[in-house]
């Protein structure tokens, strides 16, 4: 589904991504750990294409997407969630949803004035499909108010439900449960094993192995850029390379 | 008293041809953010190419095609929105202050082509015999003033209806959420280059309009109407109106011309003629009191960026 070949990025002199390589298969849920400041975030950047790798292959289903632009990446399937989430604050909940809706008509400019039936024909089905997204996720009670009201956690619901909309066939999740209170974070992990069991590919940045232990089945582990250990989440836990890297630089 | 609605008529005439550039204006900034500090340049791209396709054929200049005024409207529209089009791919890949160095620039060299190109644009003295709407009621400057105004006065409404439409359509939306966080944007697959560049040219399109209109209404253009006092005057009208809001735009436009006017008939009555040309400059100064002390008392304007929703959402 997703492969990451031989992947390094520099910024400046730093390289923060060294020679990575993972693949993620059809169906599965991946986890990446790694402790802060390894690198999870801007290989995902790499992967959706925020900026160009300084070396290395990216593809998905097989189709080099290395240097497509990220606004191309949707369209092939590949939608991703970010790390601090970005709701369109000032928009309610429904319209983020529909603002990630796929090939509208209603986006053109002249489609508007010439054929605004269709238009809004295009925008009632759309807003039925936001509404069905946001009722799985918990969060129609809230569809007309500002995405500016939410808590981190419907935070990163919100952002799961817009990659929704795409249709996507792969997600990327930086760090789903990152400052969500238990309640919610159950409710996260219980609709991402359900969107996975509709065939929706997952690879997950977390910290919480608890959480990574119940999702993933394959957990690549980051650590200063480079690749370190990659295996079943109750191997990892185990190697005492990894937890080397963790209690090395002191974080979680 | 005739002569007073006759003037009425005349002033808003005016007016909501400035109103029609701040429509335009508000799209760039208003809507998308884009600071383009040449509007003069696209007003006058508008008036000068309406000019040449619409005048009588004319010794020593090219041009003078005899074609009608709306297509000359049309034309400009097309130009205007093309030109920024293309300035828009090639600077809106940039940062936002390469547009606004860029706008700058290129409005005085469209100024500086107006003055020099002689045998296109007439060089300083302008081109005249523009065709005027209603041109065979000229003799009756009511009749005229009146029937323009209906005229314009409808084309404001349309265009407004028009662009109301599209703040609230999908398209608006997508612009909402580029202006909110560019990159959320990008990963849902907007492409937010090309809605700028549409967003610019769209406005760009409709400042020519606006120009075309104007040199229909006068009948006659020069250079001078198209320094960036311009620009700035209508930056004004934005801002004191409302930016991000189509009525705070025509509002802003009616009180700006109106303050701009009246303190222009003042200065012509109560200073010498010889100081008049310098006296001018108290006008950029005093509405730029008006704006300054406006945005202490009413920092979005007179009447604020309107919250929006998408039209098929309401209720
Ligand atoms: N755009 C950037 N420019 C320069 N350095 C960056 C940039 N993005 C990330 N970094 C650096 O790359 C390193 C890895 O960051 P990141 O990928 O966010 O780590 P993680 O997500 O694993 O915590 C950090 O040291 C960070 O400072
Ligand atoms: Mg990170």
């Amino acid at each position: 589904m997703l492969e990451v070949r031989s992947v390094s990025k520099r910024f400046g002199g730093a390289e923060v991504v060294s020679n990575v390589s993972l693949g993620v298969g059809q169906g599965a849920i991946a986890g990446l750990i790694g402790p802060n400041g390894a690198g999870k975030t801007t290989l995902f950047n790499l992967i959706a294409g925020s900026f160009a790798p300084s070396s290395g292959d990216i593809l998905l289903e097989g189709a080099a997407i290395t240097r497509e632009a990220a606004h191309r990446r949707l369209k092939r399937g590949l939608g991703r969630t970010f790390q601090i989430p970005k709701p369109f604050a000032e928009m309610t909940l429904i319209e983020n949803m529909l603002a990630a809706a796929q090939g509208q008509r209603g986006e053109s400019l002249f489609a508007n004035w010439l054929t605004p039936r269709r238009v809004a024909a295009e925008e009632r089905a759309n807003a039925e499909k936001a509404m069905a997204h946001l009722e799985f996720l918990g969060l129609a009670r809230l569809a007309r108010e500002p995405a500016r009201v939410l808590s981190g956690g419907q935070r990163k619901l919100l952002e799961l439900g817009r990659v929704l909309m795409a249709d996507p066939r792969i997600i990327l999740l930086d760090e789903p449960g990152a400052g969500v209170n238990p309640a919610l974070l159950d409710t996260i992990i219980d609709r991402v094993i359900e969107i996975n069991r509709r065939g929706i590919t997952f690879l997950i940045i977390e910290h919480n192995m608890d959480l990574v232990a119940r999702l993933c089945g394959h957990v690549f582990v980051l650590a200063a850029g480079r690749m370190l250990f990659e295996g079943a989440p109750s191997e990892v836990v185990r190697n005492p390379q990894v937890i080397d890297a963790y209690l090395g630089t002191g974080s979680t | 008293m005739l002569d007073i609605l006759a003037y009425a008529a005349f002033f808003l005439v005016t007016a909501l041809t400035y109103g029609i550039i701040c429509l335009g204006l508000n799209v760039q900034w208003g809507q998308t953010g884009l600071f383009n500090v040449g509007v003069a340049g696209f007003v006058a791209i508008g008036a000068y190419v309406s000019a040449l396709l619409t005048t009588p054929e004319t010794a020593g200049r090219f041009g003078g095609f005899g074609l009608p005024v709306w297509f000359g409207w049309i034309a400009a529209m097309v130009v205007s929105g093309a030109a920024a089009a293309l300035i828009g791919a090639i600077t809106l890949r940039l940062r936002a202050d390469y547009l606004a160095i860029t706008t700058f620039g290129i409005a005085i060299a469209i100024q500086l082509v107006a003055l020099n190109a002689e045998t296109l644009t007439g060089g300083p003295f302008g081109i005249g015999f523009i065709p005027r709407a209603f041109g065979g009621l000229e003799d009756r400057p009511i009749i005229f003033n009146l029937a323009n105004l209906a005229m314009v006065g409808t084309v404001t409404a349309l265009l407004y209806y028009a662009l109301e439409r599209l703040v609230r359509s999908p398209w608006g939306r997508v612009l909402r959420a580029i202006r909110e966080d560019e990159a959320a944007a990008l990963s849902l697959g907007k492409n937010a280059n090309l809605f700028r560049i549409q967003a610019f040219a769209l406005g760009s399109a409709i400042m020519g309009l606006a120009g075309a209109v104007q040199a229909h209404f006068i009948g006659f253009i020069a250079p001078e109407n198209y320094i960036s006092t311009l620009t700035f005057q209508v930056w004004a009208m934005l801002i004191i109106g409302g930016s991000g809001n189509n009525r705070g735009a025509l509002l802003g436009a009616v009180l700006v011309w109106g303050l701009w006017s009246v303190t222009g008939a003042m200065l012509a009555a109560f200073v010498p003629g010889e100081y008049q040309a310098r006296a001018a400059a108290l006008q950029i100064v005093l509405i730029g009191v008006a704006l300054a002390a406006l945005l202490v008392l009413r920092p979005r304007g007179l009447l604020g960026e309107e919250k929006m929703i998408s039209r098929f959402l309401k209720g």
